[in-house]
């Protein structure tokens, strides 16, 4: 009886303390209040250099850091995600001349028919309707993708994608031009560009890139409207069907009878012109887009 | 606010522009100042965003230079210096996604740009955040100010234009202006910004360093 007694009178004295600062007013800020706030104030007191406080600092810092960020960036994601698909149809719809300056790229991507070719069979397919399909993502996956052996790489992609968007514009039926996306190792990067056909399936009727890291003023050249401009009408494959279409070095002699063949090489960028010229004949060929505009061709006559 | 806190103010904004400025003077930031400045439009927009992260990384972390430990404040700096500058690199592609293209990585490397750290730490630590953002802010002008005059003359003289709108009609579009191709590469800076930092210190002598060590005159004792 007596030592449970004493007990009990030791706990209260035990326990009293701490009830006596919690409930007392205006104590409890300066000397610790009960609880998690109060013993991260009492921490936030210590000074700066004892190992609590340095980890406590550290802890809250990360806190609203990385909230501050994660906002930033989910807050903002539908706005850059509606840029970039913009910015990807405008190149689209400048490089088929559908774009007026000044002109609605939304309204001018109205006419345009997004479709995804298998490559190798060269046939529509409707695998990836429901889903974001990016070549250049898929072109890293073993198992939507080939890889190229030397000789055949001619662009030097290393690996290029089964799958492929091609954009037929004013519909799959009775298109007036197609847009295809083409890409190959300039002198410093890979060029990523599209390349416009009219309805022939011949004739070029705009090449434009859209990402590049080339020497500014010299291979950066390609993004000048003027050599851009001189691509329009040159014809891509000759009679017998094979690629012709090359950028060759220097100016082109009109009076030859490949000049509808040649465009004028960047002076200074030998490299950059070369690769240009490899990565055409690379996409418009067989392991490129041939197939597929074989395949057009005949849907066309018949 | 009082008559020596204005004259204080005036003095951390302007100081930068000219008499202290962080790059002719303290020649710091240098990489960004070689890399973006190739246009106009470019430059302003990389003004602008580093302008906005020295401005609020100041304040922020002068609000908390009372609770950091010193054994990690230069963690504590960059930490929030790179949060700032993802939130500012965040916000230009989200609504001014052309030129955000353009300064690609330029933008993040904000957070190695010396000037953000050099002002966290000598100034921003010590002193109060009113005061600390007016710092950033004018730490941010001068920087801006060289930044400005290099990226205006490179691409007049290497493209020919000014904020894209042409002034020298150059040859590869049909007029004259043979466009001198070293402007568009990032050697042409260091000899713009040389030229400024040699003119500013002829004009502001006080700028001159003492030279650390004087070459001595040699004798020459001819052997017969």
């Amino acid at each position: 009886m007596k030592n449970e007694n004493d007990n009990s009178v030791a706990s209260n004295v035990d326990a009293q303390p701490v009830v006596m600062h919690s409930t007392a007013p205006g104590v409890g800020v300066a000397t610790g209040e009960s609880g998690v706030v109060g013993r991260l104030k009492r921490v936030m007191n210590q000074p700066n250099d004892s190992t609590q406080k340095t980890l406590l600092v550290t802890v809250i810092m990360c806190l609203v850091c990385s909230v501050v960020v994660s906002a930033a960036a989910v807050l903002l994601r539908p706005t850059q995600a509606s840029n970039a698909a913009l910015d990807r149809k405008r190149n689209i719809v400048q490089v088929a001349g559908l774009l007026k300056e000044g002109g609605d790229v939304e309204a001018a991507f109205k006419n345009v028919e997004t479709r995804i070719v298998n490559l190798d069979t060269g046939e529509f397919t409707d695998q990836f309707k429901d889903v974001d399909y990016d070549q250049y993502v898929a072109a890293r996956d073993p198992n939507l993708s080939i890889a190229l052996d030397k000789e055949a790489d001619i662009a030097s992609i290393g690996r290029r994608a089964q799958y492929a968007e091609v954009y037929l514009i004013g519909g799959e039926d009775n298109f007036t031009k197609v847009v295809l996306p083409v890409h190959g190792l300039g002198l410093w990067s890979t060029l990523y560009g599209f390349v416009s056909l009219e309805d022939d399936l011949t004739t070029i009727s705009g090449l434009k890139f859209y990402k590049h890291a080339e020497t500014p003023g010299l291979g950066g050249e390609v993004d000048n409207p003027v050599w851009q401009g001189k691509w329009k009408g040159k014809l891509a494959f000759d009679e017998a069907g094979d690629v012709k279409i090359e950028v060759i070095k220097g100016v082109v002699d009109s009076a030859a009878s490949s000049a509808s063949y040649q465009v004028d090489g960047l002076a200074g960028a030998t490299l950059t012109s070369r690769g240009v010229s490899q990565l055409l004949r690379f996409w418009l060929d067989d392991r490129g887009f041939g197939g597929f505009l074989e395949n057009l061709k005949q849907r066309e006559a018949s | 606010m009082n008559a020596h806190d204005r004259e204080m103010a005036r003095k951390v904004v302007l100081d930068p522009l000219v008499d202290n400025n962080p790059i002719t003077l303290q020649i710091l930031g240098i990489c960004s100042a070689l890399a973006v400045t190739t246009t106009l439009a470019a430059s302003l927009l990389m003004c602008l965003a580093l302008t906005t992260v020295v401005m609020f990384s100041n304040a922020s972390i002068s609000m908390i230079r009372n609770h950091v430990p010193s054994s990690i404040r230069i963690i504590v700096q960059m930490t929030i210096i790179a949060s700032l500058v993802i939130v500012v690199d965040q916000l230009l592609k989200a609504f001014a996604y052309d030129v955000a293209k353009t300064l690609s990585v330029f933008v993040g490397l904000i957070i190695t740009n010396c000037i953000v750290l050099g002002r966290a730490e000598a100034f921003a630590m010590k002193n109060p955040p009113m005061i600390s953002m007016l710092d950033g802010l004018g730490n941010g002008l001068g920087y801006s100010l060289v930044l400005i005059i290099v990226g205006a003359t490179r691409e007049l003289f290497g493209s020919g234009s000014l904020l894209g709108y042409t002034v020298l009609p150059s040859v590869n579009d049909g007029g004259w202006y043979y466009t001198n191709g070293l402007m568009l590469l990032p050697p042409s800076a260091f000899f713009i910004i040389g030229l400024m930092i040699w003119g500013i210190r002829s004009w502001k002598s006080a700028q001159l360093e003492k030279a650390e060590y004087e070459i001595r005159k040699a004798h020459h004792t001819e052997v017969v």
